[in-house]
């Protein structure tokens, strides 16, 4: 207890050693999860957007498809 | 050249997926490690007592501040010069990471300047320099999403970062060109370290911990950059289409 104490206390300078150390480990974490969310984030648009352009591709190819279906039938 | 096997992004994404976990660990191992030692195991300095153990995240941190600048303008150099895919990536992911370490060495660099010098912030070549490089990341940020074209955005930026690194040598050396209250280097000096083992193995073990930190984030970033780039070029066809 008394060895964790002093510890704590740096010699009289923990309240200059431990706030160095807190400000790094919170900058250090924080640009970590800001960097894991913006992924998170980008990637979930990317397969949204993604989704949507096959769908949109498939439509535009179908609707190609049965009009020149249509035009065959036609002639 | 190497590098240019990883210029694909497809690659890069394939590199990265196998990168990413070994450099996680080895950050974690190594900041542990680091932590243990630098504020347990090594020993109190004859003349700033406890105090010293700041130095362990404030001098690992200023390389850092240093090598991601070096990352982010060589990033730079390779997207103006070459324009290699991934040079603008690679330096627009690394700006906040080094803008962080910055940071973390102007502040822990406060708190170990009060107790030994008795004041916070003096205006001297070092400090000074630091404070520069800060607002040259700051800078870079802000400038490339200052324009509605982005890629007139990235081309300043980078010719921002390019002029900006002229200060890199400017912080290394500032400690020999002027005088001031910042001791002179004590590790990469040409005599080899001056600082006992007892301290700068765990220098060193913090040093690779926040390098392969900066590593594995610096992918995460990248792979973010490459996710937003396809989202654009999506939007574009669809706007076309």
């Amino acid at each position: 207890m008394e060895a964790l104490s002093a510890f704590l206390a740096m010699g009289g300078h923990g309240a200059f050693v431990w706030p160095a150390y807190g400000a790094a480990a919170l900058i250090l974490v924080g640009v970590l999860v800001a960097s894991l969310a913006r992924l998170r984030r980008e990637e979930r648009t990317l397969a949204a957007l993604a989704a949507g352009a096959t769908r949109r591709g498939r439509a535009k190819l179908r609707a190609a498809a049965e009009a020149e279906a249509g035009a065959g039938a036609r002639s | 050249m190497a590098l240019h096997r990883f210029a694909n992004p497809a690659r890069f994404l394939r590199f990265s997926a196998v990168a990413l976990p070994w450099f996680s660990v080895a950050a974690v191992a190594c900041i542990a490690a680091g932590l243990v030692l630098g504020l347990v195991v090594s020993p109190a300095d004859y003349q700033q007592g406890e105090t010293v153990r700041i130095m362990y995240v404030h001098v690992p941190a200023a390389w850092m501040a240093l090598m991601v600048y070096t990352v982010m303008a060589g990033g730079s150099v390779s997207a103006l010069v070459w324009k290699h895919p991934l040079g603008d990536l690679v330096a627009r992911a690394a700006a906040p990471i080094g803008a962080g370490f910055t940071l973390i060495c102007l502040v822990t660099g406060a708190l170990w300047g009060k107790p030994m010098w008795g004041a916070w912030w003096v205006w001297d070549a070092r400090l000074t320099s630091v404070l520069v490089l800060f607002f040259l990341y700051l800078g870079y940020m802000a400038l490339q999403n200052a324009f509605d074209d982005p890629t007139r955005g990235e081309k300043a930026a980078a010719l921002l970062a390019i002029v900006g690194f002229v200060n890199v040598p400017i912080i290394k050396w500032s400690v020999d060109w002027w005088n001031t209250l910042h001791q002179p280097a004590s590790v990469a000096r040409l005599a080899g370290p001056s600082i006992h083992a007892s301290m700068l193995v765990p220098l060193l073990l913090m040093g690779a911990g926040f390098t392969f930190y900066f590593a594995a984030v610096l992918l995460l970033r990248v792979r973010a950059e490459i996710a937003a780039r396809r989202i654009r070029a999506l939007r574009l066809v669809a706007m076309e289409g």
